[in-house]
């Protein structure tokens, strides 16, 4: 096991989804004694810990459930619902955390409902994660064989495929039967969430980190990382690397010890052009940044996030254009068409990048793809719009002489040769149906 | 199914709450959003056949047109298509006899592309009614279309 193992520790040598295996580890005593404790007191250790969301927002949980009203200060049901909805471009860190500690979630989720006075709980699953599904339903019911829920009760639900759905508003519109379509904020949902009623979401990560800091303290767990990065994350590392997955590390480990040490670097001689460091929405880094840590702080000073924690490495053979034409491809898939900036917007970029691509475009759509971005940034009812329009705005930003070299040269400069030449999308999916009835 | 979908509504506080667990067992039973079958979803929630239709096409995952008894789904964002997901999918296409989004003629199985399907790191990934094969290259798509046209 790595040192710097917490929300994945023993799971290299046991199988943790197993609650003796899980038991073994230490597993469900830090609930018994956080069930001793006052839920103030476990509030309070999270807060010492000062663990930020590992959603993407980076919101630090302590204060978050801190907003929840206390017993008697809302008429209404407290609940609490993890976000299990992963689908941020480069992301699945949350799968692994689902499918190897499947307890530390639910021990997570329990001593979080106990800290803020819940006794209603949903997991809000991604529809397309059906093994991460029956692994977390398997551990669910060996926790109510071992007598573990009190008077907590866990409801699985499964999404049916809509990024938006992560989105904390939309998530629970969704759960709430609806259309998946963002709330306006305020209320916040620490107020008014689930079916109007104060309501905690939080991460998968997030969560299942909570029975660690219960078990050492806050103090311990704020000593590892940085001081505007407490504790490790489960780096999701891929793209153009020699050995992508998961890497549970400290946060402040820099981007070069990630690809290189643990990722085994690059394939063949290929040099990195470009890093996305948080998720496709976030702005791309260059290979002069490789030194830069990943932490929340130091990403911010490069203008960009630390996001889900989804490290994209991307070597000399991709064309920014492509890459912004498939980027911008997915957030007009996924756009949930309440807003006209992100619904327009979405469309509009991908159109530009198109013709940009094939060499159609003229100077003034250069300028023009900008000022969509500069029509979105800001003016969208949930960050979707941003998330759809920073990365684009940064690839011109930090690529603009191949932006131009597609409009000078009236084509691709890297003819038929760029790692994402014929990239399909699903907004361009083909239809055709079956000419046979499909029997029941 | 009427049954079924009752005992997931005590599940929540809310009726409404069982609209997608209530969707999805009536296109597992239908194998598509059957007009038939969002009306007996309706029926079992007291909802309109019309409000379950507005849910249900908000969602990929839920098929409003006929589609092959197999879904065969290949993840075509960054990561993968970085690593030639563009490859996997032409070589289903060529396998397939159909293009990405088609459905075969025998109505056996359906190729789309996906977004990210998060197994990033080990792309390309392949999803076979929803159970992911990662990572998939060009030359083990026949073994893959074998196998699903044999019913593995
Ligand atoms: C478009 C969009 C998609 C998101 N997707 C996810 C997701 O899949 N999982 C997640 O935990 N948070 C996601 N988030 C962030 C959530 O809104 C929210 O901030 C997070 O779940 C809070 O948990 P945390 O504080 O533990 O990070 C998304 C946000 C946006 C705007
Ligand atoms: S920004 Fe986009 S996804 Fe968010 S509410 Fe507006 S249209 Fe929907
Ligand atoms: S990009 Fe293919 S699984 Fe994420």
């Amino acid at each position: 096991m790595a040192a710097s193992e917490i929300v994945l520790a023993g799971a290299a040598d046991r199988d943790l989804t197993q609650i003796d295996a899980y038991r073994e580890v230490g597993g469900y005593a830090t609930l018994d004694r956080a069930r001793g404790m006052g839920p103030q007191a476990v509030l309070d250790e999270l807060l010492t810990a000062d663990i930020k969301g590992r959603g993407g927002a980076g919101f630090p949980m302590g204060r978050k459930a801190s907003f929840i009203p206390k017993p008697g200060q809302n008429p209404n049901p407290t609940y609490l619902t993890v976000n299990a909805d992963e689908s941020e471009p480069g992301t699945f860190k949350d799968r692994e955390i689902m499918l190897r500690v499947p307890h530390r979630l639910i021990e997570g989720c329990l001593i979080t409902a106990h800290a803020i006075g819940s006794r209603n709980v949903f997991i809000y699953i991604r529809g397309e994660y059906l093994r991460e599904f029956e692994i977390i339903r398997a551990a669910l019911e060996q926790a109510h064989g071992a007598g573990l829920m009190g008077d907590v009760t866990i409801v699985l639900h499964r999404g049916a495929g809509a990024y938006i759905c992560g989105e904390e508003t939309a998530l629970l519109e969704s759960l709430e039967g609806e259309r998946g379509q963002p709330r306006t904020k305020p209320p916040f949902p620490a107020i008014a969430g689930l079916y109007a009623s104060p309501t905690l979401i939080n991460n998968v990560e997030t969560i299942a980190t909570v029975p660690a800091i219960v078990e050492h303290g806050g103090a311990w767990y704020a000593d590892q990382g940085t001081e505007g990065s407490r504790g490790t994350r489960v780096f999701s590392l891929s793209g153009n690397v020699r050995r992508g997955g998961n890497y549970e590390l400290e946060l402040g480990t820099t981007l070069r010890d990630l690809i290189y040490h643990h990722g085994g670097g690059l394939p063949g001689s290929r040099r990195i052009k470009a890093i996305i460091p948080g998720g496709s929405s976030v702005p791309v880094l260059t290979a002069d940044d490789i030194d830069t840590p990943l932490t929340f702080e130091a990403m911010a000073d490069k203008g960009t996030f630390l996001g889900s924690g989804a490290v994209i490495v991307i070597d000399d053979r991709c064309c920014m254009v492509q890459l912004g034409l498939r980027v911008a491809q997915f957030y007009m898939h996924e756009s949930c068409g309440k807003c006209t900036p992100c619904r327009e917007g979405t469309r509009w970029m991908v159109q530009i990048l198109r013709k940009i691509e094939d060499g159609r475009a003229e100077q003034a759509e250069l300028d023009l793809l900008l000022d969509v971005c500069d029509r979105i940034l800001g003016k969208c009812l949930c960050p979707l719009g941003d998330a759809a329009a920073m990365p684009i705005a940064s690839y011109v930003d930090k690529f603009r002489a191949e932006f131009q070299a597609h409009i000078d040269a009236g084509g691709c400069p890297y003819k038929g040769e760029s790692s994402l030449e014929r990239v399909f999308a699903p907004v361009d999916q083909h239809t055709h149906h079956p000419t046979v009835e499909v029997p029941a | 199914m009427y049954d079924e979908i009752q005992e997931i509504k005590a599940q929540y506080p809310r009726t409404r709450s069982a609209v997608l667990p209530a969707l999805r067992i009536a296109q597992q039973r239908y194998g598509w959003l059957t007009p038939d079958a969002l009306r007996e979803v309706a029926d079992a929630l007291d909802e309109t056949p019309a409000f379950c239709q507005s849910v249900a096409s908000f969602y990929d995952m839920f098929h409003l047109a006929p589609v092959g008894r197999r879904l065969v789904e290949v993840c075509t964002n960054i990561s993968c298509a970085l690593v030639g997901a563009q490859q996997v999918l032409e070589a289903f296409e060529q396998e397939l006899g159909i293009r990405a989004g088609e459905t075969t003629d025998d109505g056996q199985v359906t190729l789309r592309a996906l977004e990210c399907a998060g197994g990033c790191g080990w792309g390309t990934v392949v999803a076979v009614d929803h159970r992911y094969r990662e990572p998939v290259r060009p030359e083990d798509v026949p073994a893959i279309v074998q196998e699903v046209r044999d019913g593995g």
